[in-house]
């Protein structure tokens, strides 16, 4: 402002002058403006002159009051200072109002500068309502799509933020879980992951890696929402695996936030998918079950394919070639997967088995019906090797399968599982077991052992198999056991066979004995016969060892079974075979002895004794000789008790000895009959004197000769006692009749009634008693004794039962030395012979009316004449 | 023991028959006929006195014939029968009578037997059996338990029943019956049932026996070769009514159940030669008395058949706590059917063994010598019996 002042338009008349007072003067206008714009005047007042701002007679203070300043000038100052003050006064408001004038001058350009400005900015400000204007419409615009936007994701938003509240707070979780799952990839963490979703909650994630874990949730949420699509995709391209691959990763999921309609919805398609994987698993199952090669074509879903599989089921034609499951292996892995599959969708493993084990039922029931049907009474039996054949091929190869896949599918199902198995292994089996008893029962008839032995072998053999896989189903067992009964069976009709074979000699020999009587010829072939009998049966032993020796042949697959090694060898063929044979034999043979043939006819003698000699010469040699042979061959491990030999023998001695005792009954009776019938019908009282020996006592030296003759040809002569030459026969006579004279002429008084009887005590004193029907010993002089001790006893019963008139005794007399005659000759002790016929002529005496014997001369006359 | 000594009496002559004196419950007697066809006949009474081991012997004449069975009336002690052989120069013919001994010998005897050749006495004929139209007499049989009015006699084919009548001197024919039939038939003995009233009896013909009903005579049962050869004895259980045991020529015992005749019941076969007797004990049928031809006597003990088959049922009053106990101890284990004893005294061929009637432990045996023997049951078998 100064420089405006100076340069300005002349100042005032006081101006000038006043040129000292400038520095203040300044200093005033400066206070001013400060006062004006309110600064704070630190140095307003001068030094010595106002020291008091407040001082409202301060002309350039602000609390300055005019009124005041006057009174207080007109008081103070005189005249002269007022006309001083006042001058001061009018030349301090010129200055005042040049500097105001300067003032101005100096600030309007500024103001026209700034008006120019207003002026613009008015302008400017018009162009930016347009702008603004345009702008607001843009917007506008764009709400308006925003909205629309907005309305259409409306649903979608709530869904999510449903989702993502949902699955913010499980993350914890089935989430977390999965996402652990997920991590892992690969096929793998397919199974793991599928047993990791049920597992518990994962451990909280660590805050840093919530982000990701955000992210990993919503991956998993966008692949949840995606999986019914996918899996139908799956589905349609039979791609199994996969469907239940995603199936059994959002499974869990799905099952645990199923309350969420989003997740029910999800959760229902996906279960409505997977049911109908299910069922194409299924049928695809079946269908491989069936044994058929996977469908061609991924069944699409739909009845129209199903119809034929829930038809009656395709048989399998039986044909000796490859039945058709039986390519069946190569389908196996196809079915493995779809019975994991199946198990993976969570399908009751329990009816799956059930399934597995109906449809295999129902092949192997058809296999075992058509095993039947061989049974069948009308159709022609097969040989018993090709039906084993059959069967191992048909069934138990089957059964294996079925138990190989079985156990390689359901391996999982624990104890119940094999149970079930067992169960149907067990039953399938038994009645398999049932046909081929049946079976093995109609070969009771044949003879074949090696055919039978081959079958059974392969039989056993084919079901080892099976057993090992499924030892708890006891087909082994049950295999063993038929094989053994079998076995059993078969000894048992050796058995049978040989005692038949001994029944048919028997015949044979029977018959060889009817025919040459018939001839005339009587019992020359007796050595032969025995020879040949003793031969067949050997041969028949033998040819049975053989037989049953293929049981235990090395090749066969039982042979090395306890059974085989131990029982069969001691038990079944050495006692039940060899010893029971030998057994029976001598039972048969005893049996000749029993009641039936007591009539004597029923046996003809000629048999017992050869019986007799075969049993004997079995004590001797042959029994031991086929049980070492049986030893030999069967060198069993067992050691129970077997029946010794000894035994054996003493039974065939004893049977042997009771064979002969009863011949030598039976031909004591023949010839004993002979001879009662001669004394009971005679009529002795009447009788004429003797001319001849009677026919009958020829006829009994005939026999004898003729049974002397029999024996001889199978016994030894045996040992006589004191054998003499025919010079006894004189003897005899005289000493006969010397008997029966002291004999029935007894000085008998009544008053010495002991004297016949001490006669009669003391002869017998000097005898033995002679048991009549004693048991012989196997040489012929013994058996020919025995037959001549049962006639001539007989003979002196018959006498003693009839009453002699005189020459009835001397007929007496003359048969008796007769026989003496020719019978010593047979006997061990010809003094029995000498004893029996005494009696019988003393008993004759005794029983005569007239006692007056025949002289012994004469006697021997008439013998040697008849 | 010394009292189970058998005691021996020869006769002096060959002898067949043998009889207990039926009717004598108190004295052990037996009546023994012999067979003599040069002297006369005899029947000897014999007493056993028990106490002394003696026997004391009556000897009475059989003047008609050797005899060859004899048989003793259950009612009277006096009365017995003979079948006897009756010889003339041509022929022989076996009859059968009924006698009466003097009285003084009924109930035995006191006379020494130094006299007895002297005092030598003579049956009393009361009646013959008339077999002229029926052939030989084989055998006489009485009624059993009856009094003594009936006897059934065999001859040859016939089966002859007779009521003795007038104190047993008429004797007439009630009524019989023949056996038809191939060959010639003969009976060869006969045995009456004590059983069924006494309305039973059985006979034997070579290898058949039959029961026969007295009442119309008609034949009850026939069991055909019930031996292999002849049938020569019967006897009926005394205790068991359908208990018959026979012996042959097979030398075989068979038992019987007569209302199951197709086999026998069981079998002995313990004799050597033909078995020509057997007998039931009259008390304990267990106890079986068989003689034979082979000179033996053999006394079985058959006790599974017998009407006994576990013991002597004794009363148990009398019997201490500890006794009782040991009884049926023995009554649990019976004896197994065996044979006892075999008796060899004879040395000729036994043709007819006894029970005494009086005493059901004693026996007799009698061979054809002429020996009898006396034989008791032993001693330890009749304490395991009895008690």
């Amino acid at each position: 402002m100064e420089a405006a002042a100076g340069p300005g338009p002349g100042p005032g008349p006081g101006a000038s002058p006043e040129e000292p007072e400038a520095p203040e003067r300044r200093r005033k206008a400066h206070g001013m403006l400060k006062l004006y714009y309110g600064l704070p005047e630190a140095e307003a007042a001068a030094p010595g002159a106002t020291p008091d701002p407040r001082d409202p007679t301060d002309l350039n203070g602000a609390h300055f009051d005019p009124e005041v300043f006057l009174d207080k000038l007109r008081k103070e100052c005189p005249l002269a200072q007022l006309m001083d003050s006042e001058t001061d006064m009018v030349r301090q408001i010129r200055a005042l109002d040049s500097d105001m004038q300067t003032l101005v001058y100096e600030n309007y350009n500024k103001f026209i500068c700034a008006t120019d400005t207003i002026r613009k900015m008015k302008n400017d400000f018009r162009k930016m309502e347009d702008e603004m204007d345009r702008l607001a419409a843009t917007m506008a615009v764009i709400t308006d799509f925003s909205a629309r936007i907005s309305a259409t994701l409306q649903d979608r938003h709530e869904r999510i933020t449903k989702l993502a509240g949902a699955a913010g707070a499980g993350r914890g979780g089935g989430a977390a879980g999965e996402r652990g799952g997920r991590g892992r990839g690969g096929a793998a963490a397919e199974r793991g992951g599928r047993g990791r979703c049920r597992v518990g909650p994962c451990p909280r994630r660590c805050p840093q890696s919530s982000f990701a874990g955000v992210h990993a949730l919503l991956r998993k949420l966008q692949f949840l929402f995606e999986l019914p699509s996918r899996l139908t995709k799956c589905v349609e391209l039979g791609a199994y695996g996969q469907a239940v691959r995603y199936q059994g990763r959002a499974r869990a999921v799905l099952q645990q936030y199923q309350h969420l309609p989003s997740f029910r919805a999800i959760q229902d398609d996906c279960q409505l998918i997977t049911a109908r994987l299910a069922q194409q698993l299924r049928h695809k199952f079946r269908y491989r079950l069936l044994g058929f090669p996977s469908p061609q074509p991924p069944l699409p879903p739909g009845p129209r394919q199903l119809v034929p599989w829930y038809g009656p089921l395709p048989r399998p034609v039986l044909t000796s070639v490859s039945p058709p499951y039986r390519d069946g292996g190569a389908g196996a892995p196809e079915l493995a997967e779809c019975v994991e599959l199946l198990l993976a969708l969570g399908e009751p493993a329990e009816e799956l088995c059930d399934e597995f084990l109906a449809h295999a039922r129902g092949r192997l029931e058809g296999e075992l019906g058509s095993l039947e049907a061989e049974l069948g009474p009308s159709s022609p039996a097969p040989d018993v090797l090709e039906f084993t054949d059959r069967g191992g091929s048909g069934f138990v190869s089957g059964l294996c399968q079925v138990v190989a896949s079985y156990q390689e599918l359901f391996s999982a199902q624990g104890p119940a599982g094999v149970e079930k198995l067992v169960a149907f292994a067990r039953e399938l089996g038994s009645r398999y077991f049932a046909l081929v008893e049946r079976r093995l029962a109609r070969e009771q008839g044949s003879g074949d052992n090696s055919l039978l032995v081959r079958a059974l072998d392969r039989f056993h053999r084919r079901l080892r198999a099976p057993g090992t896989m499924l030892p708890a189903a006891g087909l082994t067992e049950g295999a063993t056991e038929i094989v053994e009964r079998a076995a059993r069976e078969r000894l048992g009709q050796h058995l049978q066979g040989l005692c038949a074979a001994f029944s048919g000699c028997l015949t044979d020999v029977r018959q060889a004995l009817a025919a040459p009587r018939l001839a005339g010829k009587e019992g020359p072939g007796l050595g032969e016969l025995l020879a040949s009998v003793s031969g067949a049966i050997l041969g028949h032993i033998k040819a049975s060892l053989a037989a049953v020796h293929l049981f235990t042949a090395k090749d066969v697959s039982f042979s090395n079974k306890a059974y085989f090694r131990g029982e069969f060898c001691s038990q079944g063929v050495r006692e039940g075979l060899i010893v029971g044979f030998i057994r029976s034999m001598c039972q048969t043979a005893r049996g000749f002895c029993d009641s039936p043939s007591e009539k004597g006819g029923a046996t003809p003698p000629a048999l017992l004794l050869l019986l007799s000699r075969l049993c004997l010469d079995y004590e001797t040699s042959t029994i031991s000789y086929i049980l070492t042979l049986t030893d030999e061959q069967f060198l069993g491990q067992d050691h129970s008790p077997v029946t010794p030999v000894s035994a054996l023998c003493g039974e065939a001695r004893e049977t042997a000895r009771r064979l002969l005792t009863h011949y030598v009954k039976v031909q004591g009776l023949v010839v004993s009959q002979m001879l009662r019938k001669s004394v009971e019908t005679r009529d002795w009282l009447t009788t004429l004197e003797p001319r001849n020996v009677r026919a009958v006592m020829k006829r009994v030296v005939e026999d004898t000769t003729a049974i002397d003759v029999q024996v001889g040809l199978l016994y030894e002569e045996g040992v006589r006692k004191a054998q003499s030459s025919d010079s006894s026969k004189r003897t005899f006579s005289v000493y006969s009749s010397s008997r029966q004279q002291g004999r029935y002429a007894p000085s008998y008084t009544p008053s010495a009634p002991m004297d016949t009887n001490l006669l009669s005590n003391i002869q017998k004193l000097f005898s033995e008693r002679i048991d009549v029907f004693s048991p012989v010993e196997f040489n012929k002089v013994s058996v020919l004794t025995g037959i001549i001790k049962i006639s001539l006893k007989t003979l002196l019963e018959c006498v003693r039962l009839r009453t002699f008139g005189r020459y009835g005794l001397q007929q007496v007399q003359v048969d008796c030395h007769f026989l003496q005659l020719y019978l010593w000759r047979f006997v061990a002790d010809e003094e029995l012979v000498h004893l029996l016929l005494d009696e019988v002529v003393a008993s004759a005496a005794l029983r005569c009316l007239d006692p007056v014997p025949m002289e012994p001369s004469v006697v021997e006359v008439i013998c040697e004449r008849g | 023991m010394e009292d189970d000594a058998p005691v021996i009496y020869g006769l002096e002559f060959q002898a067949r028959a043998l009889t207990p004196q039926a009717a004598e419950t108190d004295a052990i007697r037996f009546l023994v006929g012999t067979q003599s066809l040069k002297y006369d006949n005899q029947i000897h009474i014999i007493d056993f006195d028990d106490e002394n081991n003696i026997i004391n012997k009556n000897v009475l004449l059989h003047q008609v014939g050797e005899i060859w069975h004899i048989s003793a009336s259950p009612a009277d002690k006096g009365v017995l029968a003979t079948c006897y052989n009756q010889t003339s120069d041509s022929k022989v013919v076996t009859c059968a009578a009924v006698w009466r001994m003097p009285k003084e010998l009924e109930s035995g005897s006191h006379e020494s037997p130094d006299d007895s050749s002297s005092t030598t006495q003579t049956l009393e004929l009361l009646c013959h059996l008339d077999n002229t139209a029926h052939g030989n007499m084989a055998c006489v049989t009485w009624e059993p338990m009856g009094d003594g009015k009936k006897i059934i006699s065999l001859a040859d084919n016939h089966l002859l029943l007779w009521d003795l009548q007038e104190s047993s001197s008429q004797a007439v024919l009630s009524s019989s019956t023949a056996l038809e039939g191939k060959g010639q038939l003969k009976f060869t003995s006969g045995r009456w049932s004590p059983h069924h009233n006494c309305t039973q009896v059985a006979t034997a013909n070579d290898t058949t026996i039959r029961g026969w009903d007295t009442r119309n005579m008609s034949q009850i049962y026939c069991i055909e070769n019930a031996h292999g050869q002849l049938v020569r004895d019967l006897d009926f259980n005394p205790n068991k009514q359908y208990y018959l045991a026979s012996c042959g020529d097979d030398c075989k015992v068979k038992f019987w159940d007569t209302r199951n005749i197709g086999e026998p019941v069981k079998t002995l076969d313990e004799h050597s030669h033909w078995v020509w007797n057997v007998r039931y004990n009259h008390s304990h049928d267990q106890l079986i008395l068989t003689g034979s031809s082979d000179s033996r006597v053999i006394l079985s003990n058959m006790v599974s058949i017998s009407s006994e088959p576990f013991g002597h049922l004794v009363d148990e009053d009398d019997l201490s706590d500890q006794e009782e106990h040991h009884q049926e101890e023995k009554s649990k284990e019976p004896l197994p059917d065996s044979v006892i004893a075999t008796y060899e005294e004879h040395e000729d061929s036994v043709y007819a063994v006894e029970w005494s009637s009086a005493d059901p432990w004693l026996f007799a045996s009698l061979s054809y010598d002429g020996r009898l023997v006396i034989n008791r049951v032993p001693r330890a078998l009749k304490y395991h019996i009895l008690l």
